[in-house]
């Protein structure tokens, strides 16, 4: 990545560039792994992008950056994620 | 088309200053998967400008301009001449703007843009609010709707935008939803292939403007389709194709769930219903989506 | 080179054709229009290869050569008086944004009433806008000015804005031989732009997000340092066309017949043209009387300024005015002697609106200094007259 010597509001690419805004969360979302028939409707429906999607289509959560929003789990068809209030 | 199609790639990276449960992120994400790296957008003033995180870091790995509030039409023109003269017509020059700067304070310079004919896409992702500056009215806000300027409910009804646009005569204009990705995906990656001015209008509900629970955000844009609030079409060479359970709502085969079963979930539209029934308003409301579906049928049955 | 007899609008036009910007955005306005007019022509003969947007506004024609800029691309527009106006929030944007755009303004007093004819007002209600102003009192001014702006914007030590403002109608409509070098010649003069900074898919970057208070001020004092660094360079520029092309109209001012005044001139755009017939005027009568004609307002010739104080009193003539205050000039040329200048400051307002302003009008204003009858700010467009 080039960086600009000009001296403007230019800025650059970075994940959390918020930091970790996974300790926004109040709810976690917990992914029952054998309930999960890979569909993707939380990979895609991900306001964050926090849900990983892996070479076979399964996913696992990215807790570093997950808010906690919950659209995950109440667009789990087969209800594979459920929401538990952080300790 | 599945979603297992979508590629991987994301040009929104986790970690933004989003809120929770943002449609607006939902929908940047599908649309930068259709749009790809190849891709520089314009961003005037709206929900998108925090998204974007502070200076000197950004969410965003594709270029982004933002540009005044009233000037993102312009401001593409201006880009897609330069890359012009560059000799790169592989580069995708995108509006990405909210309604507020597309139904309001920006319509006249894309309104502009399109009569010049300037290749490029404009987005428009409405949330029907000004909710970057706390929830104030714009032109696209319902009728009956609470908003911080509308404190009694809004007495208006929207702009119909996708009409206004229609009426430039551009090759391609569109309206999406959050709710269903694989269309919106599609719609965009049709707009990457036309030259001239493509338009997509996408609904993004807003849970703190609306006043709904954050996990019900697709929830929230799946029943505005499925009440007919928000119909989904495609207007390409003049020509009007309604998708999904729109295209079943125009053609009859699909009754229109009641626009109640929206209004409900929503609290600012709860003194519609609270403390007591507001039945005139709400017949209001439904008058104006059935007369709109009647304006469609008489237009493009 | 070619000696070229056209209006100063005629003359603008040419000089933004030869300076081969990639894309020119403009709108029409009263007295600009025959500017874009003209470009039109050349993309019509095909003598333009640039890319001409014919934008709704000129909000808009700012803000696509924002994004034109952006995107790497040489930019020109030209505006006038509202247009200008219309513009100011994009003029921030494009000074802050760093982008090196030329712009010509021609000047043009404000309405309401609708009013076409010439004052400064227009382009000094955008002084705070970080761009670099230059006012132009001949077409071969105007002509050098543009190119040698192109130049100045684009260097890496400015990079920033530059506004080339002249009279409307005085130079905008009125024709003069110019001086016009060939195109090779202003190619050599003229290097392709190397952008400070540019919307690239290869190396994204975003601009203009959200900054916080304590990083805001490097912006602005990076613009800032940027001006000093227009100061020294404007000078260089002339320099170096005055020896590639042997015309030249002063640095930061141009001095006329400073050297044993008693009394000097400031002045700028038209106003200073005028001047200079005024002191031959003044000189055969055997007042020793000067002129310092500001070719930039901002960067400001604050050094220039003090140097001419040293052996004179200043007597300064804007055709414009700060209301509830006084001339801009004025202001701000006492400011700059302040506490460094025994030097007596003499400030005049004329020409509003377009009111002529002739040789013999400002040798009564010089008069009246010489004689002692002028304290504080005389409004001369009062006194009658035409």
């Amino acid at each position: 990545m080039k960086k600009y010597d000009v001296v403007t509001t230019l800025s650059y690419p970075k994940t959390g560039a918020m930091g970790k805004t996974g300790t926004w969360r109040i709810f976690r979302p917990i992914l029952n792994k054998d309930k999960c028939v890979k569909c993707l409707r939380c990979w895609i429906f991900c306001p964050e992008g926090a849900i990983i999607r892996k070479e076979d289509d399964s996913v696992e959560i990215d807790y570093d950056y997950c808010k906690g929003c919950g659209i995950c789990a109440r667009e789990c068809k087969v209800k594979a994620i459920t929401m538990e209030r952080e300790e | 088309m599945s979603l297992k199609d979508l590629p991987k790639d994301e040009y929104l990276l986790p970690g933004s200053a989003a809120c929770p449960g943002c449609p607006a992120t939902i929908g940047l994400r599908t649309v930068l998967k259709a749009l790809g790296k190849k891709t520089i957008l314009v961003v005037p003033a709206c929900c998108t400008a925090v998204i974007e995180s502070w200076y000197p870091n950004s969410s965003f790995n594709v270029p982004l301009l933002n540009i005044a509030f009233e000037a993102s039409g312009a401001a593409a023109s201006g880009i897609v001449s330069a890359l012009k003269q560059k000799g790169r017509d592989d580069i995708n020059v995108v509006v990405w703007a909210g309604d507020g700067g597309t139904y309001d304070i920006g319509i006249q310079a894309m309104s502009g843009a399109f009569e010049r004919g300037t290749d490029f896409i404009y987005i428009c992702y409405n949330n029907q609010i000004y909710s970057n500056t706390g929830i104030q009215r714009s032109g696209a806000t319902p009728y009956g709707a609470w908003t911080t300027t509308t404190v009694g409910g809004k007495g208006e009804f929207p702009k119909d935008m996708g009409a206004i646009v229609r009426a430039h005569r551009i090759p391609y204009v569109a309206t999406a939803c959050i709710s269903y990705p694989e269309d919106l995906y599609n719609k965009v990656r049709k707009a990457k292939e036309i030259r001239g001015p493509k338009y997509i209008e996408v609904l993004t509900p807003c849970p703190p403007g609306w006043r709904f629970p954050m996990d019900r955000t697709v929830e929230m844009g799946r029943l505005a389709v499925e009440t007919g609030v928000w119909p989904l079409y495609e207007y390409e060479n003049e020509e009007m194709t309604f998708n999904g359970i729109s295209r079943a709502i125009f053609e009859g085969k699909y009754k229109r769930k009641p626009v109640e079963d929206w209004l409900k979930l929503q609290g600012r539209f709860s003194h519609l219903f609270k403390p007591k029934r507001d039945e005139e308003r709400i017949k209001r409301f439904e008058k104006f989506v059935d007369d709109m579906w009647e304006r469609f049928r008489k237009e493009f049955g | 080179m070619k000696v070229v007899v056209d209006t100063g609008n005629h003359i603008a036009a040419l000089a933004a054709k030869l300076a081969k910007p990639d894309v020119v955005a403009a709108y029409p306005i009263t007295p600009q229009t025959t500017i874009v007019e003209k470009i039109a022509e050349y993309v019509a003969k095909g003598e333009f290869s640039g890319d001409y947007i014919c934008v709704e506004s000129e909000h808009s024609a700012m803000s696509a050569c924002i994004g034109a800029s952006a995107a790497g691309a040489r930019t020109f527009t030209a505006t006038s008086a509202h247009g200008l106006l219309l513009m100011h929030e994009m003029l921030h944007w494009a000074a802050l944004a760093r982008l090196p755009i030329v712009m010509v303004n021609v000047n043009r007093a404000i309405g309401p009433g609708w009013t076409i004819w010439s004052d400064q007002n227009d382009s000094m209600a955008q002084r705070d806008t970080g761009w670099i102003q230059i006012y132009c009192s001949s077409n071969q001014e105007i002509f050098d000015s543009i190119i040698q702006a192109f130049k100045l914007a684009e260097h890496k030590d400015v990079q920033l804005p530059v506004m080339v403002c002249y009279d409307g109608f005085i130079l905008s409509h009125t024709s003069m031989p110019v001086k016009v070098p060939e195109q090779k010649e202003i190619d050599d003069f003229l290097p392709k732009r190397e952008p400070a900074w540019v919307l690239d898919p290869e190396n994204p970057v975003t601009h203009g997000n959200i900054i916080m208070p304590k990083d805001y001020p490097s912006i602005r004092k990076a613009m800032q340092d940027a001006q000093e660094n227009a100061k020294k360079l404007i000078p260089e520029i002339a320099k170096e066309w005055k020896e590639r092309f042997g015309t030249y109209h002063g640095d930061l001012i141009e001095k006329y017949r400073c050297e044993d005044a008693d009394y000097i001139i400031l002045s700028y755009a038209a106003l200073g043209a005028e001047s200079k017939v005024a002191i031959d005027m003044l000189r055969k009568e055997g007042k020793k009387v000067g002129l310092a004609r500001l070719r930039t307002f901002r960067p400001f010739p604050s050094e220039d300024i003090l140097s001419l104080a040293e052996n004179a009193d200043l007597i300064v003539i804007d055709r414009s005015i700060s209301i509830g205050f006084e001339g801009p000039l004025f202001t701000e040329v006492k400011s700059c002697l302040y506490e460094k200048s025994d030097a007596r400051v003499y400030g005049f307002i004329a020409g509003l609106g377009g009111k002529d302003v002739r040789y013999t009008d400002i040798g009564k204003i010089v008069d009246r200094v010489i004689e002692r009858k002028q304290d504080g700010v005389l409004w001369y467009d009062m006194e009658g007259g035409k």
